[in-house]
């Protein structure tokens, strides 16, 4: 059947649209985009869209689904669930599962598991090192072929210099992107939360900027030894966003993302202890938060991702410097990205940008774009609807969501998969 | 001036009119100390349990006997070698012990935080005894006594804290504790262990123990842990003990009757030398003594009252 979403406003940065225009989809691809009233609603679905926003389906480029090994905390059902409430189509999930996602078996079985589900799109990331020990490297090849988008140390930072230039070679090799978790780990040592006046005052060891900084610097000269293709994770200081600025007017072929937690909260979250608001890298200074949003807005980071990790109660209602880093954000995230729409921070084209377009063209991905053509992942938000943070209500199997209680401005209100409407909200 | 806390954490929330208040009321329970029977019914018919999860002698034994010159009953609890081993966790334990429903628990626990977590869950009042490199309220409290009643007055004071500050809940409290009395702090160390943005809790910060002393009139040296060296703070004990520890020499260059204080215990010939410790401007002794008195005055507040 075929499915007209009429009425909307289609802003998608891949083809510098932001236009009244209505949007035909047949056997699961953009057939049609044409101006309002153009296209006959005879014989179709008819989605009405006014006063909604229609986008490219919104991709994740940063996501732990859990799935296999801890699946108390999140399924690849319960976490592409979440995806779609929050109006993604695609998520790239990280590769520390238990096993780890080293093998095109786990990859497969991830595959597997997201058909089987049907919600958003997964896209794997494979382990840069067989188990994530740092010490071999594992089949890119074969991980690429079973369907692995990139690779990625994140969670275990590669802290072997010779092997991440190893890695970078490897998967330029397979054209691989390799995501860089940048963290020098006898820097951060046993720190929970940024190192700074916050830190001092509540008896916590914090983790400088530096420990992200060095490793930036590092991956970024690397990059350039290697010419691989290069993507900074969850940057969260000014002084990563100055580096990757001035790698970037080199011309490396570095892309960046970030995460709505660091151009939303500061190391001031923590105060109370409160363990939702414990994520690695730390939430930082204003000052990091200021220069987090204007590297958005001036293209230094490509993406906004939201690196969700859901924990159970078992690992967050504890002692702050027993607890778990990681917060769940799918559900958050556009909301929180729309919020600098709405402060002025950011255009429409940005954000979406930034949740779309970019991530995807990172991850070598379809999606991303309303193309003639294009696979039909679209997503319609309305930019001014209110709502207040109730993380009980959230498809995640978690709840450690420090923005529980908030009342935010703009939400998905439809999600659609290759043609199918997988999610709409009341 | 009424006590309105339902537990004490720290230093950082107090007012100042609340830190007298515990300070004159301490002052008056010393008294009790020194009668030939050292009970007053205060307390009776009270439980206050010390729960322990670093090893600790002279704050849970200053607690114990302050509660029992109260009248209060006690318990003590160390955890190290039992149930934190069998895997329960922080909260099991104080929900367990609230279940036989004491009046005041104090915790002493290696994470920072650990007292404002069970503050959050538990109806009974919680007292801080020391929390990872966080706070030590009563040790900040005593010493502040420990001063008054040399010096007559806290406001004006030039006061120097030397020693490992990075690793030190004894050093964040009493920045918060004296310069909320009006007194001006000079804290000193190898920059290694002074963390950034001390300026922010009110101090002065400087590398020199020298600069430090200069004109004080009171001074604080901290117990270095000593395995400290092997995690790069510091390179040698003796080096440390040249450039950081007290020695005679150094109190020519304070105020004539400068006060040398020591939270204890000592590492002799380290961060200070036996001739300062033992020698007439040393107050660590007093310090001891009126640990007991703060934290009558402390239990006092929190659970003496009428309030419930």
């Amino acid at each position: 059947m075929s499915l007209l979403i009429k009425g909307g406003l289609v802003v998608d940065p891949s083809q510098h649209l932001e236009d009244p225009l209505d949007l035909l989809v047949e056997r699961g691809k953009i057939v049609a985009l044409e101006p309002p009233g153009r296209i006959p609603a005879e014989g179709r679905r008819v989605i009405s869209a006014s006063d909604l926003v229609v986008t490219p389906g919104l991709v994740d480029m940063h996501v732990h689904l859990r799935e296999p090994g801890e699946e108390y905390k999140e399924t690849i059902e319960s976490g592409t669930r979440a995806a779609i409430q929050g109006g993604f189509t695609g998520v790239a999930c990280m590769p520390n599962t238990k096993p780890v996602n080293d093998n095109a078996a786990v990859t497969r079985l991830i595959l597997d598991q997201a058909k089987a589900a049907g919600h958003a799109r997964v896209y794997p990331v494979g382990a840069v090192s067989v188990g994530s020990l740092g010490q071999a490297l594992s089949e890119y090849g074969d991980l690429k072929a079973a369907g692995v988008v990139a690779v990625t140390d994140d969670g275990r930072p590669v802290s072997n210099s010779m092997l991440m230039r190893r890695a970078l070679e490897y998967a330029r090799t397979f054209d691989l992107p390799v995501i860089s978790h940048c963290e020098d780990l006898d820097l951060a040592s046993d720190g929970v939360m940024h190192e700074g006046a916050v830190s001092l005052q509540l008896g916590l060891k914090g983790i400088p900027a530096a420990a992200e900084e060095v490793m930036v610097y590092r991956d970024l000269t690397l990059a350039r030894l290697t010419g691989a293709r290069l993507h900074i994770a969850h940057v969260s200081t000014a002084g990563s966003v100055a580096i990757i600025r001035l790698a970037k007017a080199m011309g490396l072929p570095v892309t960046a993302e970030t995460a709505p937690h660091y151009f939303t909260l500061t190391e001031e979250a923590v105060l109370g202890y409160n363990t939702n608001a414990k994520v690695n890298p730390p939430l930082r200074t204003e000052m990091d938060v200021k220069s987090i949003k204007e590297a958005i807005r001036d293209g230094t980071l490509d993406a906004v991702a939201c690196d969700h990790a859901p924990h159970s109660s078992l690992e967050k209602e504890v002692e702050f410097t027993a607890a778990a880093f990681g917060l769940i954000g799918l559900e958050t995230s556009l909301s929180l990205t729309l919020k600098l729409v709405h402060d002025g921070a950011l255009n429409l084209s940005q954000a979406i940008g930034a949740l779309s377009t970019n991530p995807a063209a990172i991850l070598g991905v379809n999606g991303g774009t309303l193309e003639k053509g294009a696979m039909a992942d679209i997503t319609l938000v309305d930019l001014n609807r209110e709502w207040t943070v109730d993380a009980s209500t959230f498809a995640s199997k978690s709840r450690n969501c420090p923005f529980n209680g908030w009342t935010l401005k703009g939400k998905a209100v439809m999600t659609i998969v290759g043609g199918e409407v997988v999610w709409e909200g009341e | 001036m009424e006590f309105r806390h339902k537990d004490l954490l720290g230093i950082a929330d107090l007012e100042p009119e609340e830190i007298s208040l515990i300070l004159d009321t301490a002052a008056s329970f010393k008294e009790i100390s020194t009668r030939p029977i050292k009970k007053v019914p205060t307390l009776r018919g009270k439980t206050v349990v010390t729960l322990f999860y670093e090893p600790s002698t002279r704050t849970r034994m200053s607690f114990e006997i302050a509660a029992k010159r109260l009248s209060a009953d006690t318990l003590n609890l160390t955890v190290s070698a039992s149930s934190a081993v069998k895997g329960e966790t922080l909260a099991d334990t104080a929900h367990n012990l609230e279940a036989m429903a004491p009046d005041v628990l104090v915790i002493r626990h290696a994470a920072s935080g650990a007292p404002h977590y069970l503050a959050q869950r538990l109806r009974c009042g919680v007292i801080n005894a020391g929390d990872g490199l966080h706070e030590h309220p009563t040790q900040a409290l005593l010493d502040l006594l420990t001063v008054r009643e040399a010096k007559g007055r806290l406001d004006g004071l030039k006061v120097a804290i030397i020693g490992d500050i990075a690793h030190s809940r004894v050093a964040r409290s009493n920045i918060y504790a004296f310069t909320k009395m009006g007194s001006r702090v000079t804290v000193a160390g190898p920059a290694t262990m002074l963390p950034p943005y001390l300026e922010t809790l009110g101090a002065q910060v400087t590398t020199s123990l020298v600069e430090a002393v200069r004109d004080a009139d009171v001074i604080m040296m901290l117990r270095l842990q000593l395995e400290r060296m092997g995690q790069m703070f510091l390179s040698t004990l003796r080096e440390y003990s040249q450039f950081f520890g007290l020695a005679p020499k150094h109190l020519k260059l304070a105020k004539e009757d400068v006060i040398i204080m020591h939270p204890g215990p000592l590492n002799r010939g380290v961060e200070i030398s036996p001739e300062v410790a033992d020698g007439p401007h040393s107050l660590i002794l007093e310090q001891v003594t009126n640990g007991v008195a703060v934290r009558m005055a402390v239990l006092y507040f929190l659970i003496g009252g009428e309030k419930g």
